[in-house]
Protein backbone atom coordinates (compact mmCIF):
# COMPACT_ATOMS: atom_id res chain seq x y z
CA UNK A 1 0.00 0.00 0.00
CA UNK A 2 1.58 3.36 -0.94
CA UNK A 3 -0.79 5.93 -0.49
CA UNK A 4 0.00 9.02 0.52
CA UNK A 5 3.69 7.77 0.99
CA UNK A 6 5.57 11.18 2.56
CA UNK A 7 7.34 11.86 -0.55
CA UNK A 8 10.39 13.71 1.48
CA UNK A 9 12.47 13.83 -1.99
CA UNK A 10 11.60 16.90 -4.32
CA UNK A 11 11.67 15.28 -7.58
CA UNK A 12 15.32 15.60 -8.61
CA UNK A 13 14.79 15.38 -12.47
CA UNK A 14 18.15 16.75 -13.96
CA UNK A 15 17.48 18.04 -17.14
CA UNK A 16 18.47 16.12 -20.22
CA UNK A 17 17.41 12.76 -20.88
CA UNK A 18 18.27 10.27 -17.73
CA UNK A 19 19.85 6.92 -18.76
CA UNK A 20 17.69 3.95 -17.79
CA UNK A 21 20.61 2.73 -15.13
CA UNK A 22 19.65 6.10 -13.05
CA UNK A 23 16.58 6.00 -13.65
CA UNK A 24 16.26 3.09 -11.72
CA UNK A 25 18.09 4.43 -9.12
CA UNK A 26 16.48 6.94 -8.59
CA UNK A 27 13.58 5.25 -8.83
CA UNK A 28 15.32 3.53 -5.36
CA UNK A 29 16.37 6.68 -3.89
CA UNK A 30 12.80 7.86 -4.22
CA UNK A 31 11.34 4.53 -2.62
CA UNK A 32 14.02 4.60 -0.14
CA UNK A 33 13.24 8.07 1.13
CA UNK A 34 9.33 7.67 0.86
CA UNK A 35 10.00 5.12 3.29
CA UNK A 36 11.77 7.09 5.73
CA UNK A 37 9.44 9.54 5.59
CA UNK A 38 6.83 7.35 6.39
CA UNK A 39 8.58 5.78 9.48
CA UNK A 40 9.21 9.38 9.88
CA UNK A 41 5.59 10.36 10.76
CA UNK A 42 4.97 6.83 12.62
CA UNK A 43 7.96 7.81 14.91
CA UNK A 44 6.10 11.42 15.50
CA UNK A 45 2.55 9.69 16.28
CA UNK A 46 4.24 7.17 18.34
CA UNK A 47 5.81 10.03 20.20
CA UNK A 48 2.29 11.41 20.47
CA UNK A 49 0.69 8.31 21.47
CA UNK A 50 2.84 7.12 24.32
CA UNK A 51 4.62 10.72 25.61
CA UNK A 52 1.60 11.24 27.99
CA UNK A 53 2.12 7.80 29.30
CA UNK A 54 6.26 8.37 30.01
CA UNK A 55 5.85 12.08 31.46
CA UNK A 56 3.10 10.30 33.73
CA UNK A 57 6.26 7.55 34.63
CA UNK A 58 8.91 10.14 34.78
CA UNK A 59 6.83 12.13 37.46
CA UNK A 60 5.91 9.43 39.38
CA UNK A 61 9.60 8.25 39.41
CA UNK A 62 10.70 11.67 40.92
CA UNK A 63 11.52 12.21 44.70
CA UNK A 64 10.19 14.19 47.13
CA UNK A 65 13.51 16.22 46.56
CA UNK A 66 13.02 17.16 42.88
CA UNK A 67 10.87 19.96 41.52
CA UNK A 68 7.92 18.21 39.65
CA UNK A 69 7.30 22.16 38.17
CA UNK A 70 10.74 22.79 36.93
CA UNK A 71 10.88 25.04 34.32
CA UNK A 72 12.29 23.10 31.56
CA UNK A 73 10.50 20.63 32.41
CA UNK A 74 13.37 17.49 33.63
CA UNK A 75 11.82 14.67 31.43
CA UNK A 76 14.05 12.46 32.90
CA UNK A 77 14.11 11.97 36.73
CA UNK A 78 17.53 12.97 38.23
CA UNK A 79 17.22 10.88 41.05
CA UNK A 80 14.76 8.19 40.20
CA UNK A 81 12.36 6.21 43.14
CA UNK A 82 9.58 3.80 43.47
CA UNK A 83 9.12 5.73 46.46
CA UNK A 84 6.72 6.76 45.21
CA UNK A 85 4.52 3.26 44.22
CA UNK A 86 5.30 2.66 47.92
CA UNK A 87 3.68 5.02 49.27
CA UNK A 88 0.38 4.84 47.14
CA UNK A 89 -0.05 1.17 47.92
CA UNK A 90 0.39 2.31 51.64
CA UNK A 91 -0.63 5.47 52.63
CA UNK A 92 -3.35 5.94 50.05
CA UNK A 93 -6.47 3.24 49.52
CA UNK A 94 -5.42 2.04 46.28
CA UNK A 95 -5.09 -1.19 46.95
CA UNK A 96 -8.85 -1.03 48.72
CA UNK A 97 -9.80 0.66 45.09
CA UNK A 98 -8.31 -2.46 42.98
CA UNK A 99 -9.46 -4.91 45.10
CA UNK A 100 -12.95 -3.32 44.22
CA UNK A 101 -12.44 -2.65 40.72
CA UNK A 102 -11.04 -6.37 40.54
CA UNK A 103 -14.64 -7.35 42.47
CA UNK A 104 -16.98 -5.49 40.64
CA UNK A 105 -15.37 -6.73 37.38
CA UNK A 106 -15.10 -10.32 37.71
CA UNK A 107 -19.01 -10.02 38.83
CA UNK A 108 -19.45 -8.36 35.52
CA UNK A 109 -17.24 -10.69 33.25
CA UNK A 110 -18.77 -13.07 35.21
CA UNK A 111 -22.49 -11.91 34.01
CA UNK A 112 -21.99 -11.15 30.58
CA UNK A 113 -20.33 -14.50 29.47
CA UNK A 114 -22.98 -16.71 30.86
CA UNK A 115 -25.79 -15.09 30.94
CA UNK A 116 -25.27 -13.33 27.65
CA UNK A 117 -23.95 -16.94 26.46
CA UNK A 118 -27.39 -18.29 27.92
CA UNK A 119 -29.80 -15.61 26.63
CA UNK A 120 -27.72 -15.67 23.01
CA UNK A 121 -27.96 -19.30 22.53
CA UNK A 122 -31.61 -19.14 23.46
CA UNK A 123 -32.24 -16.71 20.81
CA UNK A 124 -29.91 -18.45 18.32
CA UNK A 125 -31.01 -21.92 18.47
CA UNK A 126 -34.38 -22.31 19.77
CA UNK A 127 -37.63 -21.35 18.46
CA UNK A 128 -40.09 -19.98 20.76
CA UNK A 129 -43.30 -17.77 20.35
CA UNK A 130 -42.21 -14.03 20.74
CA UNK A 131 -38.55 -14.63 19.65
CA UNK A 132 -38.41 -12.11 16.97
CA UNK A 133 -40.44 -8.95 18.65
CA UNK A 134 -38.21 -9.86 22.16
CA UNK A 135 -35.12 -9.81 20.10
CA UNK A 136 -35.92 -6.80 18.89
CA UNK A 137 -36.25 -4.76 22.10
CA UNK A 138 -33.30 -5.97 23.28
CA UNK A 139 -32.12 -4.29 19.49
CA UNK A 140 -34.04 -1.39 20.41
CA UNK A 141 -32.22 -0.17 23.54
CA UNK A 142 -28.54 -0.20 21.46
CA UNK A 143 -29.70 3.33 20.74
CA UNK A 144 -30.50 4.58 24.36
CA UNK A 145 -27.72 5.37 26.01
CA UNK A 146 -26.90 4.76 29.71
CA UNK A 147 -26.71 8.64 30.54
CA UNK A 148 -30.22 8.89 29.34
CA UNK A 149 -31.56 6.23 31.86
CA UNK A 150 -29.12 7.11 34.83
CA UNK A 151 -31.51 9.15 37.31
CA UNK A 152 -34.01 6.12 36.74
CA UNK A 153 -31.45 3.51 37.05
CA UNK A 154 -30.14 5.08 40.39
CA UNK A 155 -33.55 5.21 41.63
CA UNK A 156 -33.69 1.45 41.23
CA UNK A 157 -30.73 1.26 43.07
CA UNK A 158 -32.28 3.24 45.35
CA UNK A 159 -35.41 0.90 46.12
CA UNK A 160 -33.27 -2.29 46.09
CA UNK A 161 -30.99 -0.70 48.42
CA UNK A 162 -28.23 -1.55 46.01
CA UNK A 163 -26.93 2.27 46.80
CA UNK A 164 -22.92 2.43 48.14
CA UNK A 165 -22.23 -1.54 47.31
CA UNK A 166 -20.30 -2.99 44.80
CA UNK A 167 -22.74 -5.19 44.08
CA UNK A 168 -24.73 -2.37 42.89
CA UNK A 169 -22.17 -0.81 40.48
CA UNK A 170 -22.09 -3.90 38.99
CA UNK A 171 -25.31 -4.85 38.08
CA UNK A 172 -26.49 -2.56 35.70
CA UNK A 173 -23.78 -3.57 32.97
CA UNK A 174 -24.09 -6.97 34.27
CA UNK A 175 -25.17 -8.84 31.22
CA UNK A 176 -25.41 -5.92 27.88
CA UNK A 177 -27.24 -6.51 24.90
CA UNK A 178 -24.03 -6.02 23.17
CA UNK A 179 -22.59 -9.06 25.09
CA UNK A 180 -26.22 -11.23 23.99
CA UNK A 181 -25.77 -10.00 20.18
CA UNK A 182 -22.59 -11.25 19.94
CA UNK A 183 -22.90 -14.48 21.53
CA UNK A 184 -26.05 -15.02 19.19
CA UNK A 185 -24.06 -14.24 16.00
CA UNK A 186 -21.87 -17.06 17.38
CA UNK A 187 -24.65 -19.26 17.88
CA UNK A 188 -26.16 -18.59 14.66
CA UNK A 189 -23.31 -19.93 13.14
CA UNK A 190 -22.68 -22.94 15.00
CA UNK A 191 -22.97 -26.05 12.76
CA UNK A 192 -26.51 -28.23 13.44
CA UNK A 193 -24.37 -31.47 12.94
CA UNK A 194 -22.63 -30.57 15.84
CA UNK A 195 -25.72 -30.43 17.75
CA UNK A 196 -27.63 -33.08 16.25
CA UNK A 197 -24.72 -35.28 17.16
CA UNK A 198 -24.79 -34.36 20.48
CA UNK A 199 -28.55 -34.99 21.08
CA UNK A 200 -28.15 -38.41 19.67
CA UNK A 201 -27.26 -39.75 23.32
CA UNK A 202 -30.45 -38.45 24.83
CA UNK A 203 -28.52 -35.05 26.48
CA UNK A 204 -30.87 -32.01 27.40
CA UNK A 205 -30.49 -28.53 26.68
CA UNK A 206 -28.46 -27.83 29.28
CA UNK A 207 -25.61 -30.48 28.39
CA UNK A 208 -25.88 -29.51 24.69
CA UNK A 209 -25.18 -25.53 25.55
CA UNK A 210 -22.63 -26.28 28.25
CA UNK A 211 -20.49 -29.33 26.82
CA UNK A 212 -21.43 -28.22 23.06
CA UNK A 213 -22.36 -24.87 22.12
CA UNK A 214 -20.41 -22.79 24.85
CA UNK A 215 -16.68 -24.36 23.77
CA UNK A 216 -17.51 -24.12 20.11
CA UNK A 217 -17.79 -20.08 20.78
CA UNK A 218 -14.81 -19.61 22.68
CA UNK A 219 -13.62 -16.76 20.52
CA UNK A 220 -16.61 -14.67 20.48
CA UNK A 221 -16.69 -15.38 24.48
CA UNK A 222 -13.33 -13.75 24.88
CA UNK A 223 -14.31 -10.71 23.40
CA UNK A 224 -17.41 -10.49 25.62
CA UNK A 225 -14.88 -11.20 28.33
CA UNK A 226 -12.64 -8.45 27.27
CA UNK A 227 -15.21 -6.31 26.50
CA UNK A 228 -17.20 -6.38 29.30
CA UNK A 229 -13.68 -6.03 31.82
CA UNK A 230 -12.68 -2.99 29.69
CA UNK A 231 -16.29 -1.88 30.62
CA UNK A 232 -16.40 -2.29 34.18
CA UNK A 233 -12.62 -1.54 34.87
CA UNK A 234 -12.76 1.65 33.10
CA UNK A 235 -16.62 2.11 34.27
CA UNK A 236 -16.99 6.15 36.00
CA UNK A 237 -20.02 7.95 35.40
CA UNK A 238 -22.12 4.82 37.62
CA UNK A 239 -19.82 3.85 40.16
CA UNK A 240 -19.03 7.97 40.84
CA UNK A 241 -23.19 8.19 41.33
CA UNK A 242 -23.52 4.79 43.31
CA UNK A 243 -20.57 5.05 45.78
CA UNK A 244 -20.43 6.66 48.39
CA UNK A 245 -18.24 5.94 51.18
CA UNK A 246 -14.41 6.58 50.02
CA UNK A 247 -13.22 3.28 51.06
CA UNK A 248 -16.41 1.90 48.49
CA UNK A 249 -14.75 3.46 45.83
CA UNK A 250 -13.27 1.64 42.36
CA UNK A 251 -9.84 2.66 40.70
CA UNK A 252 -11.40 5.37 38.97
CA UNK A 253 -13.23 7.25 41.27
CA UNK A 254 -11.14 6.57 43.38
CA UNK A 255 -8.14 8.61 41.59
CA UNK A 256 -10.03 11.25 40.80
CA UNK A 257 -11.42 11.41 44.40
CA UNK A 258 -7.20 11.86 45.25
CA UNK A 259 -6.66 14.17 42.53
CA UNK A 260 -9.07 16.51 43.89
CA UNK A 261 -7.81 16.35 47.65
CA UNK A 262 -6.14 19.34 48.49
CA UNK A 263 -2.90 17.62 49.77
CA UNK A 264 -2.59 15.79 46.27
CA UNK A 265 0.66 15.29 45.49
CA UNK A 266 0.84 14.79 41.55
CA UNK A 267 3.85 12.04 42.31
CA UNK A 268 1.22 9.75 43.66
CA UNK A 269 -1.52 10.59 41.45
CA UNK A 270 0.93 9.38 39.15
CA UNK A 271 1.81 6.53 40.28
CA UNK A 272 -1.53 6.07 41.04
CA UNK A 273 -2.74 6.03 37.43
CA UNK A 274 0.84 3.80 36.39
CA UNK A 275 -0.63 1.04 38.56
CA UNK A 276 -4.31 1.30 37.28
CA UNK A 277 -3.40 0.63 33.91
CA UNK A 278 -0.95 -1.34 33.82
CA UNK A 279 -3.39 -4.77 34.38
CA UNK A 280 -5.49 -3.85 31.37
CA UNK A 281 -2.11 -2.76 29.32
CA UNK A 282 -1.03 -6.46 29.92
CA UNK A 283 -4.06 -7.79 29.17
CA UNK A 284 -3.95 -6.29 26.05
CA UNK A 285 -0.60 -7.33 25.13
CA UNK A 286 -1.31 -10.59 25.49
CA UNK A 287 -5.03 -10.29 23.68
CA UNK A 288 -4.00 -7.85 20.82
CA UNK A 289 -5.89 -9.84 18.51
CA UNK A 290 -9.17 -10.50 20.54
CA UNK A 291 -8.80 -6.83 21.30
CA UNK A 292 -8.76 -6.01 17.26
CA UNK A 293 -11.39 -8.41 16.65
CA UNK A 294 -13.96 -6.32 19.47
CA UNK A 295 -13.20 -3.30 18.03
CA UNK A 296 -15.03 -4.59 14.62
CA UNK A 297 -17.43 -6.50 16.39
CA UNK A 298 -18.46 -3.51 18.78
CA UNK A 299 -18.28 -1.10 15.17
CA UNK A 300 -21.43 -3.09 14.24
CA UNK A 301 -22.99 -2.10 17.22
CA UNK A 302 -23.15 1.80 15.54
CA UNK B 1 -37.18 -30.48 19.51
CA UNK B 2 -37.06 -34.16 21.73
CA UNK B 3 -36.75 -33.48 25.41
CA UNK B 4 -37.79 -29.64 25.37
CA UNK B 5 -40.48 -27.81 26.99
CA UNK B 6 -41.91 -24.45 26.26
CA UNK B 7 -40.34 -22.79 29.16
CA UNK B 8 -36.49 -23.85 28.11
CA UNK B 9 -35.90 -20.91 26.11
CA UNK B 10 -37.21 -18.79 28.81
CA UNK B 11 -35.29 -20.92 31.58
CA UNK B 12 -32.02 -19.47 29.69
CA UNK B 13 -33.59 -16.12 28.63
CA UNK B 14 -34.73 -15.07 32.91
CA UNK B 15 -30.69 -13.71 34.22
CA UNK B 16 -30.68 -11.74 31.65
CA UNK B 17 -34.13 -10.81 31.16
CA UNK B 18 -34.71 -10.26 34.83
CA UNK B 19 -31.74 -7.82 34.28
CA UNK B 20 -32.38 -5.52 31.40
CA UNK B 21 -36.16 -5.03 32.75
CA UNK B 22 -35.24 -4.27 35.45
CA UNK B 23 -31.75 -1.99 34.91
CA UNK B 24 -33.30 -0.78 31.29
CA UNK B 25 -36.73 -1.36 30.08
CA UNK B 26 -37.89 0.28 33.23
CA UNK B 27 -35.82 3.01 33.82
CA UNK B 28 -36.47 4.04 29.80
CA UNK B 29 -40.12 4.18 30.88
CA UNK B 30 -39.48 5.28 34.33
CA UNK B 31 -37.36 8.16 32.65
CA UNK B 32 -40.18 9.62 30.21
CA UNK B 33 -42.56 9.12 32.77
CA UNK B 34 -40.58 11.54 35.74
CA UNK B 35 -40.06 13.99 32.89
CA UNK B 36 -43.26 14.77 33.30
CA UNK B 37 -43.55 15.54 36.78
CA UNK B 38 -41.70 17.89 39.36
CA UNK B 39 -39.76 14.50 40.96
CA UNK B 40 -37.22 15.60 43.95
CA UNK B 41 -34.89 13.17 45.98
CA UNK B 42 -36.62 14.04 49.15
CA UNK B 43 -40.12 14.59 48.05
CA UNK B 44 -42.06 12.95 45.80
CA UNK B 45 -43.45 14.38 42.23
CA UNK B 46 -47.10 15.01 41.01
CA UNK B 47 -47.56 15.38 37.45
CA UNK B 48 -46.77 18.93 35.73
CA UNK B 49 -47.42 18.61 32.41
CA UNK B 50 -44.86 20.40 30.33
CA UNK B 51 -43.46 22.33 32.46
CA UNK B 52 -40.05 20.98 32.92
CA UNK B 53 -39.55 21.31 29.18
CA UNK B 54 -40.76 25.42 29.15
CA UNK B 55 -37.92 25.45 31.99
CA UNK B 56 -35.94 23.92 29.69
CA UNK B 57 -36.84 26.36 27.07
CA UNK B 58 -35.69 29.09 29.31
CA UNK B 59 -32.96 27.56 31.32
CA UNK B 60 -29.65 29.59 29.91
CA UNK B 61 -27.84 26.72 31.68
CA UNK B 62 -29.04 24.01 29.38
CA UNK B 63 -28.28 26.11 26.28
CA UNK B 64 -24.26 26.62 27.58
CA UNK B 65 -24.39 23.16 28.25
CA UNK B 66 -26.03 22.32 24.65
CA UNK B 67 -23.44 24.72 23.26
CA UNK B 68 -20.35 23.41 24.86
CA UNK B 69 -21.19 19.77 23.86
CA UNK B 70 -22.17 21.15 20.12
CA UNK B 71 -18.34 22.86 19.93
CA UNK B 72 -17.06 19.55 21.24
CA UNK B 73 -18.75 17.64 18.53
CA UNK B 74 -17.50 20.00 15.72
CA UNK B 75 -13.91 19.95 17.13
CA UNK B 76 -14.00 16.12 17.87
CA UNK B 77 -15.92 14.53 14.91
CA UNK B 78 -13.89 15.94 11.79
CA UNK B 79 -10.80 15.13 14.34
CA UNK B 80 -11.11 11.59 14.53
CA UNK B 81 -13.17 10.78 11.06
CA UNK B 82 -9.71 11.84 9.32
CA UNK B 83 -6.79 11.81 11.32
CA UNK B 84 -7.29 8.16 12.40
CA UNK B 85 -7.41 7.55 8.35
CA UNK B 86 -4.19 8.97 7.73
CA UNK B 87 -2.50 6.84 10.91
CA UNK B 88 -4.47 3.69 9.15
CA UNK B 89 -2.70 4.26 5.88
CA UNK B 90 0.21 5.01 7.35
CA UNK B 91 0.28 1.76 9.34
CA UNK B 92 -1.21 -0.42 6.79
CA UNK B 93 2.54 0.05 4.89
CA UNK B 94 3.58 -3.21 3.81
CA UNK B 95 7.37 -2.60 6.30
CA UNK B 96 8.73 -3.79 8.93
CA UNK B 97 7.45 -3.16 12.44
CA UNK B 98 3.75 -2.10 11.78
CA UNK B 99 2.44 -4.67 14.33
CA UNK B 100 4.78 -2.70 17.12
CA UNK B 101 3.51 0.64 15.93
CA UNK B 102 -0.28 -0.51 15.77
CA UNK B 103 -0.13 -1.71 19.37
CA UNK B 104 1.22 1.50 20.63
CA UNK B 105 -0.66 3.22 19.03
CA UNK B 106 -3.81 1.37 20.07
CA UNK B 107 -2.59 1.71 23.43
CA UNK B 108 -4.34 4.86 24.93
CA UNK B 109 -7.79 3.27 23.94
CA UNK B 110 -7.32 0.50 26.82
CA UNK B 111 -6.24 3.20 29.32
CA UNK B 112 -9.47 4.40 31.04
CA UNK B 113 -10.37 7.30 30.48
CA UNK B 114 -10.16 8.64 34.11
CA UNK B 115 -6.57 7.78 33.65
CA UNK B 116 -6.50 9.69 30.42
CA UNK B 117 -8.06 12.87 31.88
CA UNK B 118 -5.62 13.10 34.74
CA UNK B 119 -2.84 12.77 32.69
CA UNK B 120 -3.64 15.42 30.33
CA UNK B 121 -4.44 17.25 33.75
CA UNK B 122 -1.26 17.52 34.53
CA UNK B 123 0.02 18.35 31.20
CA UNK B 124 -1.81 20.85 30.51
CA UNK B 125 -1.44 23.28 33.63
CA UNK B 126 -0.34 26.44 32.86
CA UNK B 127 3.37 25.33 33.77
CA UNK B 128 2.98 21.90 31.99
CA UNK B 129 4.46 19.85 29.29
CA UNK B 130 2.44 20.96 26.80
CA UNK B 131 2.73 24.57 27.07
CA UNK B 132 6.97 23.83 27.69
CA UNK B 133 7.05 22.08 24.10
CA UNK B 134 4.98 24.91 22.31
CA UNK B 135 7.09 27.22 23.59
CA UNK B 136 10.40 25.44 22.68
CA UNK B 137 8.96 24.68 19.36
CA UNK B 138 8.37 28.63 19.11
CA UNK B 139 4.45 28.39 18.23
CA UNK B 140 3.47 30.22 21.75
CA UNK B 141 5.22 33.13 23.73
CA UNK B 142 3.17 32.95 26.62
CA UNK B 143 1.72 30.23 28.46
CA UNK B 144 -1.62 29.11 27.42
CA UNK B 145 -4.55 29.19 30.19
CA UNK B 146 -5.72 25.46 28.93
CA UNK B 147 -7.77 24.61 32.14
CA UNK B 148 -8.84 28.27 33.14
CA UNK B 149 -9.38 30.08 29.94
CA UNK B 150 -13.01 29.71 28.96
CA UNK B 151 -12.11 30.00 25.06
CA UNK B 152 -10.02 27.38 25.36
CA UNK B 153 -11.17 24.86 27.84
CA UNK B 154 -13.35 23.20 25.60
CA UNK B 155 -10.13 22.33 23.09
CA UNK B 156 -8.46 21.06 26.23
CA UNK B 157 -11.44 18.42 26.58
CA UNK B 158 -11.39 17.65 22.79
CA UNK B 159 -7.76 16.71 23.18
CA UNK B 160 -8.10 14.13 25.19
CA UNK B 161 -10.91 12.32 23.23
CA UNK B 162 -9.16 13.04 20.33
CA UNK B 163 -5.64 11.36 22.01
CA UNK B 164 -7.94 7.63 23.54
CA UNK B 165 -10.07 7.65 20.36
CA UNK B 166 -7.11 8.15 17.56
CA UNK B 167 -6.37 4.12 17.75
CA UNK B 168 -9.67 2.88 18.37
CA UNK B 169 -10.66 4.91 14.97
CA UNK B 170 -7.56 3.35 13.14
CA UNK B 171 -8.16 -0.22 13.96
CA UNK B 172 -11.45 0.46 12.20
CA UNK B 173 -9.80 1.96 9.09
CA UNK B 174 -7.12 -0.46 8.74
CA UNK B 175 -10.00 -3.36 8.39
CA UNK B 176 -11.65 -1.26 6.35
CA UNK B 177 -8.57 -0.34 3.91
CA UNK B 178 -7.64 -4.35 3.70
CA UNK B 179 -10.71 -4.24 1.33
CA UNK B 180 -9.27 -1.92 -1.21
CA UNK B 181 -7.81 -4.23 -4.22
CA UNK B 182 -4.24 -3.26 -4.21
CA UNK B 183 -4.10 -3.44 -8.24
CA UNK B 184 -6.10 -0.04 -7.93
CA UNK B 185 -3.09 1.67 -6.80
CA UNK B 186 -1.16 -0.20 -9.10
CA UNK B 187 -3.05 1.14 -11.92
CA UNK B 188 -2.97 3.83 -10.95
CA UNK B 189 0.38 4.86 -10.06
CA UNK B 190 1.59 3.63 -13.70
CA UNK B 191 -1.07 5.71 -14.90
CA UNK B 192 1.42 8.43 -13.30
CA UNK B 193 -0.88 9.54 -10.42
CA UNK B 194 1.16 10.21 -7.15
CA UNK B 195 0.71 9.52 -3.74
CA UNK B 196 -1.62 12.81 -2.84
CA UNK B 197 -3.80 11.67 -6.06
CA UNK B 198 -4.32 8.18 -5.20
CA UNK B 199 -5.49 8.77 -1.69
CA UNK B 200 -8.18 11.18 -3.12
CA UNK B 201 -9.07 9.52 -5.86
CA UNK B 202 -8.99 6.05 -4.80
CA UNK B 203 -8.68 5.97 -0.75
CA UNK B 204 -10.95 8.72 -0.14
CA UNK B 205 -14.00 7.23 -1.96
CA UNK B 206 -14.00 3.47 -1.31
CA UNK B 207 -13.43 4.73 2.12
CA UNK B 208 -16.55 6.50 2.39
CA UNK B 209 -18.95 4.00 4.11
CA UNK B 210 -16.47 3.28 6.78
CA UNK B 211 -15.87 6.75 7.14
CA UNK B 212 -19.68 7.88 7.78
CA UNK B 213 -19.59 4.93 10.46
CA UNK B 214 -16.82 6.44 11.80
CA UNK B 215 -18.32 9.98 12.03
CA UNK B 216 -21.42 8.15 12.97
CA UNK B 217 -19.74 6.79 15.86
CA UNK B 218 -18.02 9.70 17.43
CA UNK B 219 -20.65 12.13 17.19
CA UNK B 220 -23.03 9.70 19.49
CA UNK B 221 -20.09 9.22 21.76
CA UNK B 222 -19.47 13.18 21.71
CA UNK B 223 -22.83 13.92 22.41
CA UNK B 224 -22.61 11.98 25.91
CA UNK B 225 -19.09 13.70 26.77
CA UNK B 226 -18.70 13.61 30.54
CA UNK B 227 -15.96 12.12 32.01
CA UNK B 228 -13.05 13.98 30.03
CA UNK B 229 -14.89 17.12 31.20
CA UNK B 230 -15.71 16.22 34.85
CA UNK B 231 -11.82 15.12 35.58
CA UNK B 232 -10.30 17.86 33.76
CA UNK B 233 -12.09 20.93 34.41
CA UNK B 234 -15.39 19.73 36.58
CA UNK B 235 -17.30 22.13 33.90
CA UNK B 236 -15.40 24.74 34.93
CA UNK B 237 -14.37 27.76 34.84
CA UNK B 238 -17.68 29.05 35.19
CA UNK B 239 -19.43 26.76 33.31
CA UNK B 240 -16.98 26.60 30.53
CA UNK B 241 -16.75 23.39 30.04
CA UNK B 242 -20.20 21.94 31.40
CA UNK B 243 -21.37 19.76 29.09
CA UNK B 244 -24.98 18.66 28.60
CA UNK B 245 -24.56 15.19 30.72
CA UNK B 246 -22.54 17.03 33.43
CA UNK B 247 -25.64 19.53 33.62
CA UNK B 248 -27.89 16.73 34.14
CA UNK B 249 -25.47 15.11 36.60
CA UNK B 250 -25.15 17.93 38.42
CA UNK B 251 -29.19 18.75 38.74
CA UNK B 252 -30.25 15.51 39.34
CA UNK B 253 -27.44 14.56 41.71
CA UNK B 254 -26.15 17.50 43.71
CA UNK B 255 -29.42 19.67 42.79
CA UNK B 256 -31.40 16.07 43.33
CA UNK B 257 -33.95 17.35 41.07
CA UNK B 258 -35.02 14.19 39.21
CA UNK B 259 -38.23 15.33 36.87
CA UNK B 260 -36.55 18.17 35.41
CA UNK B 261 -33.36 16.11 35.19
CA UNK B 262 -35.17 13.67 33.79
CA UNK B 263 -36.71 15.42 31.28
CA UNK B 264 -33.22 16.92 30.15
CA UNK B 265 -32.38 13.19 29.23
CA UNK B 266 -35.27 13.05 27.09
CA UNK B 267 -33.44 15.79 25.20
CA UNK B 268 -30.70 14.57 25.24
CA UNK B 269 -32.33 11.33 23.71
CA UNK B 270 -33.69 13.16 21.24
CA UNK B 271 -30.56 14.44 20.13
CA UNK B 272 -29.14 10.92 19.97
CA UNK B 273 -32.18 9.73 18.22
CA UNK B 274 -31.83 12.30 15.49
CA UNK B 275 -28.53 11.99 14.94
CA UNK B 276 -28.67 8.10 14.51
CA UNK B 277 -31.74 8.36 11.63
CA UNK B 278 -29.43 11.09 10.51
CA UNK B 279 -26.44 8.50 9.87
CA UNK B 280 -28.81 6.37 8.56
CA UNK B 281 -30.28 8.33 5.80
CA UNK B 282 -26.36 9.31 5.12
CA UNK B 283 -25.87 5.88 4.69
CA UNK B 284 -28.58 4.83 2.75
CA UNK B 285 -27.61 7.68 0.14
CA UNK B 286 -23.89 6.53 0.23
CA UNK B 287 -25.20 3.07 -0.70
CA UNK B 288 -27.76 3.86 -3.47
CA UNK B 289 -26.70 6.83 -5.11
Amino acid sequence: MTTLAPEAVPDASRPGGADILSAGRKARRRRLFGMLGRYALLVFVLVISVGPFLWQISTSLKGPAENIFAFPPELIPADPTLGNYVAVMQSLPLVNYLTNSGYVSLLVVAGNCLFGAMAGYALARMRFRGREPLFAAMIATLVIPFEVIMISVFLVARDLNLINTLTGAALPIAVTVLSIFIMRQAFVTLHPELEEAGRVDGTNEWQLFWHVALPSARGSLAVVAIFSFMTAWDDFLWPLIVLRDPEKFTLTVGLVFLDGQFSADQRLIAAGTIIAIIPVLILFIALQKQFFRGVGEGAVKG
Amino acid sequence: MIGRRWYTPWLFLAPSLALLAVFMWWPVVNTAALSFTDTHTLRGGSFTGLENFRRIAGDSFFWNALGNTALFAIIVTPALVVLPLLVAILASAKLKGMTFFRVVFFSPVVASMVVAALIWGWMLRSDGLVNYVLDWLGVINEPLRWLSDPALVMVSVSIVTIWKGLGYYMVIYIAGLQNIPQDLYEAAALDGAGPIRRFWSITVPLMRPTMVLVGTLVVLNAVKVFTEAFVLTGGGPNRASETLVLYIYQRGFSGLELGYSSAMSLVLFVVVLGLTLLSQIVTRRRANP
